[in-house]
């Protein structure tokens, strides 16, 4: 059993990691869930390569990167509303355009940096076995925002994964509470890509809320399966990443999908099975179902 | 369509509805009193859902006077009750029918105001009158489209509003499920709830107070025998009704 635990005894360096990918792990839950709900994965995954030139401009001119991913964020949201309100393109489409936008843009003023592809790659994969307390600081406020965002938008975010026709004509304007569902996607994408990257945050966001939302049939639910998938494929992936010598957020990021995968397959099984007994049972009693047919 | 109350529920003159700057129907005039039904009957795009759109407020007059409850539509949510046809997320959604009625009770209490004994009794009478009590700790998904349809029709009358906006309420509903609407808009009309209703049917045109058929115009509009003719029916479908 010393295996499971001593990496994370013996290390201070995993234990921050631990740390951080946990407080990472519920913060995506909750946002995870909308997202999935809403069907917003396209527009989190581009948020995530949004983030990318605000974070190169940070690292080249020396300061947060937390700072510049907000700012970054913020470009890309406010640039998917222009291109869809003025050229009346599909949502899919301006995302789309400014999700390639945007990461080229960043790799190209990353290009400028003297060691490009090592901050290239921080970036992108983030940079889970080197977080200090000051990120953890920054993660914990960014999970309060979170938290505190979606209890309070609950009804208004719950009617919009339904309907936005509903959203509106129950007086909660459509595009107030999409916008600040989107800022609370971008805050999660901010303050978890420096443990996972940009690349692999929409993994955090959308696998453990993908299972959640096989099994849970309320928000609340939902929210806490993704939780406690997101956190323990944390620790099994810090876990793994340890002994196989492995990149730590990409096997965070697979334990997640995987557990996904795993669920999703039992849920298959159960239909499958449930399906096969009530045909033997149609073939034990077909007076019985004659009689429920008439 | 008119009584000795001085004051109607909903009035449109002149109304134009569309989308954008684009007008789908313009020139539509009526005013509806307390407990009066208006059926909209038009082929697919003749304007219905347009109309009902614009009546809910999520789409602005394009010309005209409207208004409802003597405002603006869409000033009054927790009054005026708008079925959209079948959501799309109906086959997603993992959440329970019960959680989904209870959504109609938002409109009463905005982000904070606590959901109480009233609301939860306004839940469970909506779902024992549609029948979706029987499935109401199923998910949504997992429902077949017209059982879906009861739990829309739940959420609706969960509402309890003075105004029933509903676009193809019977869409995915058998026979029984066709009565049922049926009843559901009588009871609602007897306790003075006024509803416009878009509808296929022309049969739910027989208890109706006026009808508009539609066709991206109004070809014809008033008291439902007056609208419904076999020469404005071959006209916008192509066939009359069996005598």
């Amino acid at each position: 059993m010393n295996f499971l635990f001593a990496p994370f005894t013996d290390n201070e360096f995993l234990r921050l990691s631990l740390v951080a990918t946990c407080i990472v792990a519920v913060t995506c839950a909750i946002a995870g869930a909308f997202v999935v709900l809403r069907g917003l994965a396209f527009v989190g995954d581009a948020l995530a390569h949004g983030v990318v030139p605000g974070v190169a401009v940070a690292m080249l001119a020396g300061f947060s990167g937390v700072l510049g991913a907000a700012v970054g964020a913020a470009v890309m949201m406010g640039g998917v509303g222009l291109v869809n309100r003025r050229y009346r393109l599909s949502s899919d489409t301006s995302i789309g355009l400014l999700f390639v936008g945007m990461l080229a843009l960043g790799v190209i003023i990353q290009s400028r940096s003297s060691t490009f592809a090592g901050d290239l790659t921080k970036v992108l994969f983030g940079e889970v076995l080197g977080v200090a307390w000051s990120d953890i600081a920054w993660q914990t406020v960014a999970f309060g925002v979170v938290a505190g965002t979606a209890w309070v938008c609950r009804r208004p975010f719950l009617l919009l994964s339904f309907d936005e026709g509903l959203a509106e004509t129950s007086g909660f304007p459509v595009r107030r509470y999409a916008n600040i569902m989107l800022a609370m996607v971008a805050v999660t994408v901010v303050a978890s890509f420096q443990t996972v990257g940009t690349l692999l945050v929409l993994g955090m966001l959308v696998a453990p809320a993908a299972t959640g939302a096989l099994f849970g049939r309320r928000i609340s639910t939902v929210i806490a399966i993704a939780a406690v998938v997101g956190v323990a494929s944390s620790y099994v992936g810090l876990l793994v990443s340890y002994h196989a010598d492995l990149a730590a957020g990409a096997s965070i990021v697979l334990v997640a999908v995987v557990v996904f995968a795993l669920c999703a397959t039992s849920v298959e099984l159960r239909r499958w099975w449930e399906h096969r007994q009530d045909i033997h049972h149609h073939h034990d009693h077909p007076h019985f179902h004659e009689h429920v047919h008439h | 369509m008119s009584t000795t109350d001085p004051q109607p529920v909903i009035s449109a003159a002149g109304l134009a509805v569309g989308y954008g700057h684009r007008p789908v129907v313009d020139g539509l005039g009526f005013a509806l009193y307390p407990g009066q039904l208006l059926v909209l009957i038009g082929t697919n795009g003749s304007g219905k859902s347009t109309l009902l759109k614009t009546l809910a407020g999520l789409l602005d007059p394009q010309g005209g006077e409207v208004s409802v409850l003597g405002e603006r539509p869409g000033t009054q949510p927790s009054r005026v009750a708008y079925l959209p046809q079948h959501p799309v997320s109906s086959h997603t959604l993992p959440l329970r029918v019960e959680d989904v009625v209870t959504m109609g009770r938002f409109a009463r209490h905005g982000l904070f105001g606590r959901l109480g004994a009233e609301d939860r009794s306004a839940v469970g009478d909506a779902m024992r009158r549609t029948g979706a009590s029987d499935y109401a700790h199923r998910p949504l998904r997992d429902l077949s489209g017209g059982q879906q349809q009861r739990a829309h029709l739940a959420q609706v009358l969960s509402r309890q509003a003075d105004v029933l906006l509903l676009d193809e309420p019977t869409a995915g509903l058998d026979v029984a499920g066709r009565r049922l609407v049926a009843d559901l808009v009588q009871e609602e009309r007897s306790r003075g709830v006024t509803v416009v209703m878009a509808t296929h049917e022309l049969s739910d045109a027989d208890n109706a107070d006026a009808a508009i058929l539609l066709a991206q115009r109004v070809v014809a509009q008033g008291v439902p025998s007056e609208v419904l003719t076999d020469a404005s029916l071959r006209e916008v479908f192509g066939f009359t009704q069996p005598h």
